[in-house]
């Protein structure tokens, strides 16, 4: 396997009865893990090709019982591994054979819904669709929309700072958090931020967002939610080249126009999602961009309207637009399910570098001849809008040969990425999956910095070890308290 | 006092490395034109960054533009609009506010997290951020972020440092992802309103499909009733029926009335840069609130005899308060704790900013994590020191 794994440490291990003990009595009944096969079903998320039975579970119901794991661990000096729903594409909950998995899961109950504040707060193990769920009989949703939302937790949506196919206009986690319950390594309960649109001090919000399960654990989580638009259109435009695509996007927003969403598919994900869901795609166009616009009928025809003659501009080959609610399902289901109807396909790896939207149509050159060159096969589907890319490098799992031809593809597409101005990861997050390539984007300095600030919440470096960071990322010692 | 002006980021990484090791803290400025906001700073010399100037990067298609620190944020914002772009952000000029001279720069709007009425739709200056190369409180030159507006790689430093005021590390090159200008604006305004119907007036208007970009409810003033301002933006097509529908769902608030053009550019530049007091000398008070709750922070501060300006569509609370010896910190801030917000004192004379708490106090546990920041950006204390709390 490409990714190393530290080797689990004896002395933790030695301890696991111990652990074990301590964390029954914090969390009472059946909150605590600890037979093989129950085990088992945490020892991966969506990067199933790695896996690491964890040594002890534990499920929380409260904060004040994950103040009380957080401060045993702590103490004894045990990794932690937080983990939502396990759905993330990097493997940033896979946990390691010495690591207890602290699943915030149970605690997914809402908490208060304020409509004249446009704010919600919830427990940090509810699904990120069950948010919207809540709220959408008034109107209201919460916007950030992974594909994987009807599982993914909101916790791992922090963690992660997710997007979603709409965050061209609405943002991502990051632009729609506004306060957070947070539970140090230590196990001192912070409360960060709240209803008002900005917290006092340094912004521990943006700098908690996106951390991946770094520097502590967060319970509890205030939301802004919004008005829903009065309708939503998306409209399926296909083209016979490639860069005729990536022209469209660019004179659309050249246009002052910013669509909900603009999602682009290349003929094989055009086929495979196609084969999946029904949605009534355009089978003989190289590439098909799904562009989503809101409000009155009256302004979606408008605004459609301009998108519709600049398209034209570039020979688009077939406009298709939805007529109906039911078709702006079936289009959209195609779109979010693009990685399950893959997985139907063939076992892949799915990439999420950014890159400047300018250099959308080489970049896809790029890509056709990284994969070609290991003779592999890639569907890509992207968040056009905001170059953030997912090629979907698809390999058999069963051909350990080709799952290293496969890894190294994806690296080799993610060098690009970062070698035209982009990064590596643009909502997936680093993981372990690209823990080894940070040095392609950082410097040494870089990483220094950012080491310093995991050493400073988590001195131990206990949460969620071995992610985000190469296994020999440069570190300071503890930093002394400020002067 | 010595003046250094690095003119590259490797000659302002060597003033700050110098710095550390004579253990000589720096004061750090842009243009200057809010260097009355905060505690005063004790630093023998002061670091500024205006002859790191320059765009450095400008791609409309790509909704992104960069620029060096120093970079008058006039330069900026005038490169946009020859192409009928903008910062969302529609950052304050605090020039007015504070009786300041001279520009505004990019970096000095990025350190103070400098935002205005448009936050309540498009986000803080934070939100448009992407990228930082900046100067840590060791002498290194450190890169977060980049060019691309959807990042997750490593932690967010970028975020981490917006609205540092300068204590965490000095910026060089600040990197922003822009939005068009909209087609045309419009400000729907109601008169008479008290604070509480305004701030259900406002909160109907936001809680709307039709997506405010600014909510705020000016006093009266002389013979000028109280208005309550809700801005919409977008093709005119779109306008004229935003218009209607808001009419409507706003009539049991009263009747409506249309500002159009040069008029509500300036009623909103106005809003934004808390014009009402720059003729006046009172302390004022920035409070940042759930909106809902400004009406009971209103009350709260009857006693003090505030003048009060609304936006945010009631959550960010202008409060003018007459300076005294303390400009009414204890009072202010425990008004805005209890109406589950916090309060920062953006003008009063500095034997006043010396003496109270400019920025809110943090419970000791928010407090604790707010010095482990600090600590592993800079951990001697060189930069900025005691601006935004004391011994920090």
């Amino acid at each position: 396997m490409a990714i190393a794994f530290p080797a689990p440490r004896a002395d933790v291990l030695a301890k696991r009865d111990r652990v074990i003990a301590a964390l029954k009595a914090i969390v009472p009944g059946e909150g605590v893990i600890t037979e093989e096969n129950e085990r088992r079903a945490f020892e991966t998320d969506a990067l199933t090709s790695y896996r690491r039975i964890p040594m002890v579970v534990v499920l929380p119901e409260a904060t004040e019982q994950v103040a009380a794991i957080l401060a045993l661990c702590h103490a004894e000096g045990v990794p932690v591994v937080a983990r939502g729903a396990g759905t993330s594409l990097c493997g940033g909950s896979i946990p390691q054979e010495d690591a207890v998995v602290l699943g915030v899961a149970k605690m997914n109950r809402v908490l208060d819904v304020n409509f004249s504040d446009r704010t919600m707060r919830v427990q940090a193990g509810i699904t990120n669709l069950a948010i919207s769920g809540e709220v959408a009989h008034a109107g209201f949703f919460y916007a950030p929309d992974p594909s994987s939302q009807l599982a993914c937790t909101i916790a791992g949506n922090v963690a992660m700072n997710s997007g979603g196919a709409h965050c061209l206009k609405y943002g991502v986690t990051a632009n729609n958090i506004l306060g957070l319950k947070l539970v140090t390594v230590e196990g001192e309960i912070v409360e960060i931020g709240g209803g008002a649109l900005d917290a006092p001090g340094y912004d521990l919000i943006g700098l908690l967002v996106g951390s991946e399960g770094q520097l502590g654990v967060v319970t509890e989580v205030t939301v802004r939610i919004l008005r829903q638009a009065e309708g939503a259109r998306p409209v399926l435009f296909g083209f016979r080249e490639i860069a005729a695509a990536g022209k469209t996007v660019a004179d659309i927003i050249g246009a002052g126009i910013i669509p909900v969403a603009i999602e682009y598919m290349d003929r094989e994900a055009i086929h495979i999602c196609e084969a999946f869901a029904k949605a009534g795609y355009p089978l003989d166009v190289e590439a098909m961009l799904i562009i989503e616009v809101e409000g009155s009928d009256a302004e979606m025809d408008a605004m459609l309207a301009r998108i519709v003659e600049i398209a034209r501009r570039h020979d688009v080959a077939v406009v298709k637009e939805s007529k109906s609610a039911m078709e702006t399902a079936a289009i959209w289901k195609g779109r979010k399910s693009a990685f399950g109807a893959t997985g139907r396909v063939a076992d892949y790896i799915c990439m999420d570098g950014t890159i400047p939207t300018g250099r959308l149509p080489e970049v896809l050159e790029g890509i056709d001849r990284i994969v070609k060159g290991y003779g592999l096969r890639v569907a890509n589907v992207f968040h056009a809008g905001d170059g953030n890319l997912h090629p979907l490098v698809m390999f058999n799992v069963n051909d350990p040969a080709e799952q290293v031809k496969a890894e190294h593809a994806g690296e080799d597409i993610l060098r690009l990425c970062v070698a035209v101005g982009g990064c590596l990861t643009g909502e997936h997050g680093v993981g372990i999956e690209k823990r080894d390539l940070m040095r392609e984007q950082f410097t040494e300095v870089d990483l220094l910095q950012q080491t310093r600030i995991k050493t400073a919440l988590d001195p131990k470096w206990i949460l969620n070890p071995a992610k985000v960071f190469p296994l020999d990322a440069p570190r300071d010692e503890t930093p002394r308290a400020a002067a | 006092m010595t003046l250094h002006t690095p003119s590259t980021a490797a000659e302002l990484a060597a003033i700050v490395t110098e710095a550390r090791r004579a253990r000589t803290p720096l004061a750090v400025a842009g243009g200057s034109t809010r260097a009355g906001l905060g505690r005063p700073v004790q630093a023998a010399a002061t670091v500024s960054t205006a002859k790191l100037s320059g765009i450095t990067l400008y791609e409309p298609a790509e909704l992104v533009i960069a620029a060096k620190a120093g970079t008058p944020l006039r330069e900026v914002t005038e490169t946009l609009a020859a192409r009928g772009q903008r910062l969302p952000f529609e950052p304050m000029d605090h020039r007015r506010l504070l009786g300041s001279v001279g520009e505004p720069t990019v970096g000095g709007v990025a350190a103070a997290n400098v935002s205005g009425p448009a936050r309540i739709n498009l986000g803080a200056a934070r939100d448009s951020m992407i990228g930082l190369k900046f100067v840590n409180g060791l002498g290194e030159d450190v890169k977060s972020g980049g060019r691309v507006m959807k990042n997750v790689t490593g932690l967010d430093l970028v975020k981490a440092l917006a609205g540092s005021h300068g204590t965490l590390a000095v910026f060089h090159e600040v990197c922003f992802k822009v939005l068009p200008v909209a087609e045309a604006e419009r400000t729907l305004v109601i008169e008479g309103l008290d604070v509480a119907k305004a701030v259900a007036a406002l909160s109907a208007a936001l809680g709307s499909p039709f997506e405010p970009t600014g909510a705020a409810h000016v006093p009266a003033k002389g013979a000028d009733a109280a208005r309550t301002l809700i801005r919409i933006e977008g093709f005119a097509a779109s306008l004229a029926y935003r218009t209607d529908a808001l009419s409507k769902l706003l009539a049991p608030y009263g009747a409506v009335s249309v500002i159009d053009g040069e008029a509500g550019l300036t009623l909103w530049a106005d809003i934004r840069d808390a014009a009402i007091f720059s003729d006046t000398e009172e302390a004022v008070w920035r409070i940042s609130v759930p909106p809902s709750a400004a009406p009971a922070l209103a009350e709260r501060l009857a006693p003090l005899a505030p003048r009060l300006m609304l936006d945010w569509g009631g959550g960010l609370v202008w409060a003018g308060i007459a300076i005294g010896s303390d400009a009414g910190a204890k009072a202010v801030h425990a008004a805005a704790k209890a109406a589950g917000g916090h309060a920062t004192l953006i003008r009063a004379p500095e034997v006043v900013r010396g003496s109270v708490d400019v920025f809110a106090p943090l419970a000791t546990p928010a407090m604790a994590l707010q010095k482990r920041i600090k600590a592993s950006f800079d951990p001697d204390g060189i930069l900025n020191p005691g601006r935004m709390y004391r011994g920090m």
